[in-house]
């Protein structure tokens, strides 16, 4: 039970590019008083780097899995749907909840997403209003109601 | 025609648990259809268009399913096994409400792919908040995967 309490308090993982948009999801968590630290990985292969434990995250603790990732999907190196793509086929995360949080609106990447699994898709509003309580509403969901996955057993 | 508001699909075979989901799901002004399912086997009925629902046009698939795990016939897992295994199905919002404990449903829940799993709070308020959270994300903030269509 402890380790479920913990998993709920883990860092939220955040993938975003765009300065603007990171700096707006920052301040709408905090405005929703969530109180989780959150972790931004501005493109796909830092987001993967966070989540394996590799690169500039190399000997993180894997079992502190963050309770959601928020993933934006057109990122630089590596794609949001390719990282979606690694997290599902890797038994350390393939149960990970994963949010889509995105502006686009394209038939192909809604129904990729799903196929990969991403738990949920959601469309980012351009309204700053809109997009605060959004961000508040899907934060409570996955940290609050949400129950995650226990850590996979350590390798 | 499409109706305005797509189904819920909520399999449940406590009649109490049934009617607090229902009031609290109507308190909160979701207007979407519930379809009840009181085991497993009606669930998948519904779902494939058998038994009692012989004929019902499966292209139509709720907007979300609220899957109890504790079920007559065919328990809540194996339900979510055959939605995964399904074209029809595979892409379908599934939320586990339940009130069991055990690492292993979790474990399990989230290796047949629920999109989440919550517990149900025992407490009245705690219920009927839920609920509406659980409404609100996944009839309103979330986008539906895509209509399912035959090739």
């Amino acid at each position: 039970m402890e380790g479920r309490v913990m998993a709920n308090q883990a860092p939220v993982l955040l993938v975003e590019d765009n300065p603007d948009d990171e700096a707006l999801a920052l301040r709408a968590l905090k405005k929703n008083h969530i109180p989780n630290e959150v972790v931004v990985a501005r493109d796909g292969v830092e987001a993967l780097d966070y989540l394996f434990g590799t690169g500039r995250f190399a000997g993180r603790d894997l079992r502190k899995a963050p309770p959601v990732v928020l993933l934006d999907l057109k990122l630089p190196k590596i794609d949001g749907l390719e990282v979606l793509r690694r997290l599902r086929a890797d038994p350390r995360t393939h149960t990970q909840p994963v949010v889509i949080l995105t502006t686009s609106n394209e038939y192909r990447d809604l129904h990729t997403s799903y196929a990969l699994h991403a738990n949920s898709y959601i469309r980012k509003p351009v309204d700053f209003n809109e997009f605060t309580q959004m961000l508040g509403e899907v934060a409570h969901y996955w940290l609050s109601l949400n129950e995650p996955p226990p850590p996979a057993p350590a390798a | 025609m499409i109706p305005l508001h797509k189904s819920i699909l909520l399999v449940e075979d406590n009649p109490d648990d049934e009617a607090l989901t229902l009031r609290a799901l109507r308190k909160n002004h979701l207007l979407n259809e519930v379809v009840v399912a009181r085991d497993g086997a009606e669930a998948l009925d519904y779902l494939f268009g058998t038994g009692r629902y012989a004929g019902r046009d499966t292209q139509e698939q709720p907007q979300l399913v609220l899957l109890d795990l504790k079920l007559p016939k065919l328990d809540g897992l194996q339900v979510l096994q055959r939605i995964r295994a399904d074209a029809r199905t595979r892409q379908l919002p599934v939320v586990i409400l339940t009130t069991s404990n055990e690492e292993h449903d979790l474990v399990s829940g989230y290796a047949l792919q629920a999109n989440s799993y919550i517990r149900k709070p025992v407490e009245f308020e705690a219920f009927m908040e839920a609920v509406r959270r659980i409404g609100l994300y996944w009839l309103v903030l979330n986008e539906a995967p895509p209509q399912w269509k035959e090739e």
